[in-house]
């Protein structure tokens, strides 16, 4: 039985129940992200100026261990489509894998179902745009260019073909945030995207964009986490050097 | 029926997790991850009715670019019909793949090269800072180190530069990235498993 990771998993799973049901008396405080910060003021607009915002969501199967981050990107498609539900033009989800494309059409359906207005709901703003990872960029490419976009969201498992997305943006105008898992993909967005999310940035976006409480505990707890594990490998390497480990 | 939903989505989720450290449970973790990939082939199925739903759409509207997503569809239904006909491991088949849709994705391949090779350029008018520099500095350096140069290898370049950026910074890096990753897909998946969120309907 593997006791670490399953102290680690009940650990974090304790930490975020009772920070989550923990009233707080104010709100919580972030470090400003100023990529998320022009995202909102990219989302306002969209909806003043009657354009679409296009949200992409990797190719990543919820089967995998890479599923973290489609289930981030559908979160923050659930707060955007609640945000932009109003607006003359809905917004379009693709997705490069069938479970995620059915995933993002049903969250989509919720958030306009959520702010009361079902009937403005388009099965076809959910879409799977391709079953590889460049048939899924190039399947993408022609909702940039031809459907009225203002701005374009990368959030999930993304390979280094994002950049190919990132370009179409460009070309057009729009801006685009990228945010992926993925290292290389990383790489090349970091080089050809207006904005970029590195790393668990990702996994904070959505409660940028619509802070909740279990949102906020969850960023609490990945910090705890995180200064968990710089201590340990700290301890780790003092323990090394001592010549005790 | 909602409550039914999420109480059998959150059950599935636990049994799959704590299946991961408990072994006696991984029988019952082997039971659900088959249905789950029985689902995900249905799935698969349903996400091509929608690729024909869109393009359709497209060509009956006589939208911008309809004469692509017509390419698709015949390109779709045929391959569909000659793959269900002769079976995928068919000589014609494999053909079909190896000189279309390799060519066509190795393309792409290339093509991004360039687009990375420009976006590279247009960095420094977009962003100049720092980082920018540091970024692009450490792709020139890595391209000498990697590139069969004329007059042969550059050797500080190729013997210590290289695999000290690699090894060190690079890699260093690249771990720091996937353990924040690492929590933030764990605190995800957390929430997602006790219903705070639902990829799967209302809330």
């Amino acid at each position: 039985m593997n006791l670490i990771g399953l102290g680690l998993v009940g650990f974090a799973a304790i930490l975020l129940i009772a920070l989550s049901l923990m009233k707080r008396k104010s709100p919580p405080k972030w470090r400003v992200i100023p990529a998320l910060m022009r995202l909102s003021r990219a989302v306002d607009l969209s909806v003043e100026d009657g354009t679409r915002l296009f949200v992409a969501l990797g190719r990543a199967s919820l089967l995998t261990p890479r599923g973290g981050a489609p289930l981030a990107g559908l979160d923050v498609l659930r707060r955007l489509t609640e945000r932009t539900s109003l607006s003359d033009r809905p917004p379009v989800a693709a997705a490069g894998e069938s479970s995620l494309a059915l995933l993002a059409q049903d969250t989509l359906q919720a958030g306009y179902r959520t702010m009361g207005v079902s009937d403005l709901y388009q099965p076809s703003s959910g879409r799977l745009s391709g079953m590889t990872p460049f048939s899924a960029a190039a399947g993408s490419m022609p909702i940039i260019w031809d459907e009225n976009i203002s701005a374009s969201i990368l959030v999930g498992d993304f390979g280094v073909e994002a950049a190919l997305l990132a370009d179409a943006a460009e070309r057009r105008n729009i801006f685009l945030l990228g945010a992926s898992t993925d290292i290389s993909s990383q790489a090349a967005l970091f080089a050809s995207a207006q904005e970029l999310l590195v790393g668990e940035e990702l996994f904070a976006a959505s409660a940028y964009l619509d802070p909740g409480s279990s949102h906020a505990a969850s960023l609490t707890v990945q910090d705890i986490l995180r200064w968990l594990i710089v201590l340990t490998l700290l301890a780790g390497t003092a323990l090394k050097l001592m010549g005790l480990f | 029926m909602r409550y039914l939903a999420v109480a059998i989505a959150i059950a599935a989720g636990l049994i799959v997790l704590i299946s991961y450290f408990v072994p006696a449970l991984a029988m019952v973790q082997s039971v659900l991850l088959n249905w789950a990939i029985i689902l995900a082939g249905m799935a698969a199925l349903v996400g091509v009715f929608n690729l024909i739903s869109v393009h359709g759409d497209k060509v009956r509207r006589r939208e911008k670019g309809n004469i692509y997503s017509a390419v698709l569809l015949v390109s779709l239904f045929a391959s569909f019909i000659f793959g269900l006909a002769l079976g995928p491991d068919q000589p014609y088949i494999r053909l079909l793949v190896n000189t279309v849709i390799v060519p066509v994705e190795t393309a792409l391949m290339a093509l991004l090269s360039v687009t990375l090779l420009y976006a590279s350029i247009r960095l420094l008018r977009r962003r100049t800072d720092v980082m920018s520099i540091v970024f692009l500095l450490t792709a020139v350096l890595m391209l000498a180190a990697s590139a069969t140069l004329p007059f042969g290898e550059i050797l500080p370049l190729n013997n210590l530069i290289r695999p000290w950026i690699q090894q060190v910074l690079a890699l260093g890096g690249a771990r720091g990235i996937l353990i924040g990753v690492a929590l933030g897909t764990l605190t995800t998946g957390l929430r997602v498993l006790f219903g705070a969120d639902r990829p799967y309907g209302d809330k």
